[in-house]
């Protein structure tokens, strides 16, 4: 690994360990859409595994931009990024340790949340479990991945809050699509989910290459 | 040098080597134009000092120096033609803003911009000071234990400083350095710089405290609304 990179992973893990905003928040509004949606939808048997991918989706998906929106946060708040812009490092190391570190942070979140999900919404897995360990993985690096380079891009903008959740969502359909529609076979054990996995894997695969190719543009721009 | 005119401001001995050049260099944020058509030599071993009101442009004419910014007309370079953003780990930039992370304490800041600078690639000048030396020429404990939140304005300041110092750039921009800063530690910060400058290096000051820079300062440049309003020798004492 880069030393940049792992210099840029470190300060970030370090920092998150010690303020834990980022995980706290993703957390619990997780928490809470899975909740609210298993009180709106009161899911069981198979009505239950039918939503429940997209309802994890959709959970993770929000949780993550609670995160994003403050991606850069610390950056920005005392100029730090002038600083990193002025090392003579590449820009898409940077990039990629936030992508990094953002995607533990959302993939610890998972973790902690899947346990609520098998019991708030009764599931039974019919389908082969292991293959939401690739699924999973790989639909929160599409999110992640396209969000940092677009916290980015609208760092300098007045209502980047909003500005990241126009641009990421619309971007993020078609990852937003094969990860429900992937998840939703696995746990119904309808259909083959490998289809969705290389369609997951090939937009990660173009949206970070582009990112990384990009990001010292975004990164240096005034 | 006339404050109307847009000629090169440069001082008697332009003949000398030059560590950064501005040529009727203006720079527009839409319609509002922080500098107008400003030329300026800065010779290695002087340190110039930028007065003005507020929105004369002093920290706009900083940033372009530094490759953060660039201008929207006229051509800038360093050390001998270089564009600044592909020389930026030659130059320190210290801006109003301390430039570090609240969370982290002063060593790890340091050492975080450390590794930056010396990122293990061929061809990459290694940093002269380590971030232990750096905090302490600018008289800090490196053992401090406190994160950089826990800090006074004047410490943070300090701090910065430090890490500007971490690469020893040859050409230093600091961005109003005396601000909030009690009388000692002012002091401390000018011998400092004094004996920066006998290293053959650049510095560029912005202050609206004139007088705290007025013992290394070799020259004053004065923008008024963007352009050079002066450009006059300094009396240095140190």
């Amino acid at each position: 690994m880069p030393r940049a990179l792992w210099t840029h992973l470190v300060k970030d893990l370090r920092i998150e360990l010690r303020s834990l905003d980022a995980f706290v928040s993703m957390l619990f509004f997780s928490l809470l859409v899975v909740v609210l949606f298993s009180i709106a939808f009161d899911p069981h048997g198979d009505f239950s595994r039918d939503i429940a991918g997209g309802v994890l989706s959709v959970a993770t998906m929000f949780a993550s931009v609670s995160a994003l929106n403050q991606a850069w946060a610390r950056e920005i708040r005392h100029n730090v990024i002038d600083a990193q812009r002025m090392a003579p490092t590449p820009g898409a190391e940077l990039y990629l340790a936030k992508v990094i570190a953002n995607f533990l942070f959302v993939t610890v979140v998972q973790v902690i949340l899947a346990p609520f999900f098998l019991i708030f919404y009764n599931l039974h897995i019919e389908g082969q479990a292991w293959l939401l360990a690739i699924v999973l993985p790989l639909g929160t690096w599409a999110l992640v991945g396209n969000g940092i380079f677009f916290a980015a891009l609208s760092i300098r903008t007045r209502n980047r809050e909003l500005l990241l959740s126009l641009i990421l969502f619309p971007i993020f359909i078609p990852a937003l699509l094969a990860m429900v529609r992937a998840t939703t076979s696995i746990l119904t054990g309808d259909g083959d989910p490998t289809l969705w996995i290389k369609l997951l894997l090939g937009y990660d695969i173009i949206f970070t290459t582009v990112s990384l190719l990009l990001f010292d543009v975004v990164f240096h721009a005034e | 040098m006339n404050a109307s005119t847009s000629e090169a401001a440069t001082s008697p001995t332009s003949v000398r080597p030059v560590s950064a050049s501005l040529d009727k260099v203006s720079k527009l944020f839409g319609s509002f134009a922080a500098l107008r058509q400003v030329s300026v030599d800065l010779e290695p071993g002087r340190c110039y000092v930028l007065i003005g009101e507020n929105g004369a442009g002093k920290s706009t004419l900083l940033r372009i120096l530094a490759g953060l910014l660039r201008p929207s007309f006229g051509a800038v370079n360093v050390f001998g033609g270089l564009d600044p953003h592909d020389a930026r780990d030659r130059i320190g930039y210290m801006s109003h803003d301390p430039m570090l992370y609240d969370e982290l304490t002063a060593e790890e800041n340091l050492r975080y911009f450390a590794s930056l600078y010396n990122p293990g690639r061929a061809g990459l000048k290694r940093p002269s000071l380590t971030p232990a030396e750096a905090l302490r020429q600018v008289g800090l404990d490196p053992e401090l234990t406190r994160t950089l939140g826990q800090y006074s304005q004047g410490m943070r300041q300090r701090t910065s400083l430090a890490r500007v110092l971490l690469p020893v750039p040859e050409l230093l921009l600091l961005d109003e350095p005396f601000s909030n800063m009690d009388v000692e530690s002012v002091s401390q910060m000018v011998q400092l710089l004094a004996g920066f400058r006998q290293g053959n290096r650049t510095i560029v000051i912005t202050t609206h405290q004139r007088e705290h820079a007025a013992p290394i300062a070799d020259w004053v440049l004065a923008l008024r609304a963007g352009r050079v309003a002066s450009f006059e020798p300094g009396n240095p004492s140190l």
